[in-house]
């Protein structure tokens, strides 16, 4: 300020102001670098693998009704703080991923136009059924029933899983895996024991009895897991 | 009596018929500044460019804008409506009458043949030089007197800002 | 010199006439004059908008608009669709006629300034006599369309900036006309054809714009603050603040009204620029004798659309000023210094043409700038406001 002092002609501060707006003028075609515009439909910022909008469900495999790891227990629906998650639970038992007959959800809805993308029903989530996905744009023409998913659009896969955030995915798959396994040495210890007791009954159900121990020492570890990656 | 002037005629008449009849006072300065328009279209007509001109930047562009002012900064936001017929409209007429007459009387007794004979338009240019030559004095006298008026309103302006300090 | 591209359209013009019967001769004439003219300048707005748009985007590192057409360059026919195709919402408590009235009073006034302008050789619409006293005469029309829309909307958004904007436009009307006055004074004559044909000589290669005179460079540049003050251009933009009042006086305009301001106000400002054009920059004529081969109509349009260039760099660039600061200016510098300049086109007038007197009127224009400089720096302190009303 000091320095505008002194007797020089008005209108010096124009002509400098002039002077930088046509560098940013012609600057603009001449560096890319001036030019932080993103065209957006067709050109996105890349996400960070962080971001999050909207839950998902993941499905094992490739068949999306047969694989999802759903089994309509119902505690997100709970948890959710806008209530925008309604299921209801199947009266049947299917045989899930890996063939234990489990519970699965008839009706799954999520309304996203109330979802308020808190995350509360990932971290719930015992068996690491419902995942936050990262689409942000859902154009559609009517305000209501085109933002109520329901269970087929909300179905995806694994491997999208993995594409959209592979680290908390891998995590993910490694938990499983682990519980899995440990699932299965217990089941194999208790088989082996039950062996001993009972060599009879050891060639009835291995898998039903893998199953069973899965469920069982599945809901502690899961937890921990969902909260790991953040 | 061509046809263009009995246009400009009925559209002069009739916005000052307006203007007086008028009860909303900005709807009135409006019909005014149709007919300041038509007065000068009737000077453009007569080929007085300058003076046509001049009417509508003086009239129009300043008188107009003026009284709207004016009515604008003085009345409330409803608009004050005006009765056709004010208490002194008897001053008013004999004022009206008293001016028609001396004027009538002023036109009536000029001689009728100059009407027919054809005046070459006056130019610009003989305005200004006639303006800077045989009446430059009264020219500088009313340019005295309008500044005298330019510093008289400022001073009165600036009275109130003092008051307020 | 080839003289068919540079009458092309003066010859067009005769020829269509010649299939019209001689009884509306007069008739066909003006409408053949006027309708290029009513075409042309929309059709420069749609341009101007498009490129103001473009040059302020990049002016501010955008990309500006670029999504209809190829470039954003259907932007123009998208906005006119959009106005036309939108509701014309005219307010309960308006005053309807009044309300109606105005955006067509000011578009008429905008289209009439173009009657005197000189387009190209020959191709003025009219040659006045009082060609430039015509222009001043039919822009002040303008202020009333102004106070019109503002008065007759009955809201005090509309009503705040149409007494805003008829006290700019008072304001600067007045030096407007006084930084034209010295080019007035030097070619003696009031007709716009006469102004620009006393410009279009040449010594050696230059031209005699008045321009490159001392008096008319400063004339020239006073009277391009007062025409952006009097378009409501930017930086002088108060009356349509959109931070501030919205949008000023039409604020209660929609649809194909709305539309109607935006095209009175570009038309304005583009029968401003010129206007001083003929005034300073030689109308048509050719910037050097060589480039004479040019048609003068696209001298025009060129020198047209670099003021415009100008105009849109300006926005660009400087911030809104406060109203105070508006009339501080107005008053305090610009009208000073017009009436200083006219002194100095006196004496340019009655002292013997050359080097000296370039140098004489240049020093003692630089002068009085200097001094006013000082003194308006000197009043510039920071401190806090004053008021008078409030409180």
């Amino acid at each position: 300020m000091s320095r505008d002092r002194g007797s020089r002609l008005l209108g010096e501060g124009i002509i400098k102001g002039l002077a930088e707006t046509a560098r940013n003028f012609f600057g603009s075609y001449i560096s890319k670098q001036r030019l932080t515009t993103v065209q957006y439909p067709e050109e996105r910022i890349p996400q960070d693998e962080s971001f999050r909008n909207f839950p998902f469900l993941v499905y094992d495999g490739s068949d999306p009704e047969a694989g999802l790891r759903c089994v309509s227990c119902q505690i997100c629906e709970k948890e959710c703080p806008p209530k925008c998650i309604f299921i209801e639970k199947s009266k049947d038992k299917k045989p899930d991923a890996v063939g234990k007959p489990q519970f699965y959800p008839t009706v799954f809805d999520i309304d996203v136009s109330v979802c308020m993308s808190c995350q509360i029903c990932v971290e719930v989530c015992p068996f690491e059924a419902i995942k936050m996905d990262v689409k942000y744009d859902y154009p559609t023409e009517s305000r209501f029933a085109a933002l109520l998913f329901d269970k087929h659009q909300l179905a995806k896969s694994n491997d999208y899983y993995h594409q959209i955030h592979p680290t908390e995915a891998s995590a993910v798959d490694a938990a499983l895996a682990a519980e899995r396994e440990a699932a299965a040495t217990k089941a194999a210890a208790a088989a082996a024991k039950a062996a001993a007791a009972k060599p009879a009954a050891t060639a009835g159900a291995p898998g039903t009895a893998t199953a069973s121990a899965a469920t069982s020492t599945v809901t502690p570890p899961s937890d921990t897991t969902a909260g790991e990656p953040r | 009596m061509s046809i263009s002037f009995l246009i400009i005629a009925v559209l002069i008449v009739g916005s000052t018929a307006a203007a007086m009849g008028l009860r909303n006072p900005i709807h009135c300065v409006l019909t005014l500044s149709i007919t300041f328009g038509g007065i000068a279209a009737l000077f453009l007509q007569l080929g007085a460019e300058f003076v046509g001109l001049t009417q509508i930047m003086v009239y129009v562009g300043a008188v107009a804008i003026l009284a709207v002012f004016a009515i604008m900064m003085t009345q409330s936001r409803r608009g004050l409506m005006l009765g056709t017929f004010s208490r002194n409209a008897l001053v008013g007429l004999l004022t009206a009458v008293a001016v028609f007459s001396v004027l009538g009387w002023a036109v009536l007794s000029q001689p009728v043949a100059g009407v027919t004979a054809a005046v070459s338009p006056v130019s610009v240019q003989q305005i200004g030089s006639s303006l800077m030559h045989e009446y430059v004095l009264p020219l500088e006298l009313i340019g005295l007197l309008l500044t005298a008026a330019l510093i008289g309103a400022i001073v009165i302006a600036m009275e109130r800002k003092e008051d307020t300090e | 010199m080839t003289q068919t591209p540079d009458q092309v359209f003066v010859i067009l013009k005769h020829w269509l006439l010649g299939y019209v019967p001689t009884s509306v001769h007069a008739i066909a004439s003006a409408v053949l004059s006027i309708l290029p003219l009513m075409v042309v300048f929309p059709l420069l707005f749609a341009i101007t908008t498009l490129l103001e748009r473009k040059g302020l985007g990049r002016i501010q590192n955008r990309l500006g608009p670029n999504r209809t057409g190829p470039m954003g360059l259907w932007q123009p026919l998208a906005d006119g669709i959009k106005s036309l195709t939108k509701e014309d919402i005219v307010p309960f408590t308006a005053d309807h006629i009044v309300h109606f009235l105005a955006p067509v009073l000011l578009v008429v006034a905008a289209f009439l300034a173009y009657a005197v302008l000189p387009v190209g050789r020959n191709m003025a619409l009219v040659n006045l006599n009082a060609g430039v006293l015509f222009f001043f005469a039919v822009g002040s029309v303008v202020e009333l369309a102004v106070f019109m829309a503002g008065w007759s909307s009955r809201s005090k958004y509309s009503m705040l900036g149409a007494m805003r904007a008829i006290a700019q436009m008072i304001s600067y009307e007045v030096p407007l006309v006084l930084a034209s006055v010295v080019v007035i004074m030097q070619a003696g004559s009031l007709s716009t054809v006469d102004i620009v044909e006393r410009q279009a000589t040449y010594t050696g290669i230059f031209p005699h714009w008045y321009v490159f005179t001392p008096w008319g460079f400063l004339g020239f540049i006073l009277f391009m603050i007062a025409a952006t003050a009097e378009s409501n251009r930017s930086p002088f933009d108060l009356p349509e603040g959109e931070s501030e009042i919205i949008a000023g006086y039409y604020i209660e305009y929609s649809g194909f009204k709305f539309a109607l301001f935006f095209l009175g106000e570009y038309l304005g400002m583009f029968a401003t620029s010129g206007i001083a054009i003929t005034l300073f920059l030689g109308g048509w004529s050719a910037p050097l004798s060589v480039l004479t081969f040019i048609p003068s109509w696209a001298w025009f349009f060129l020198k047209l659309l670099t003021l415009i260039c100008m105009f849109i760099w300006v926005r660009g660039t400087l911030p809104r000023l406060r109203m105070d600061q508006l009339m501080n200016f107005a008053w305090e510098f610009i009208l000073p210094m017009a009436l200083f300049n006219m002194v100095i086109a006196g004496l340019w007038r009655f002292m013997n043409p050359g080097a000296v007197r370039w140098f004489v009127c240049a020093f003692l224009i630089l002068v009085p700038m200097f001094v006013l400089s000082a003194l308006l720096k000197r009043k510039k302190k920071l401190q806090l406001r004053t008021y008078s009303f409030a409180e």
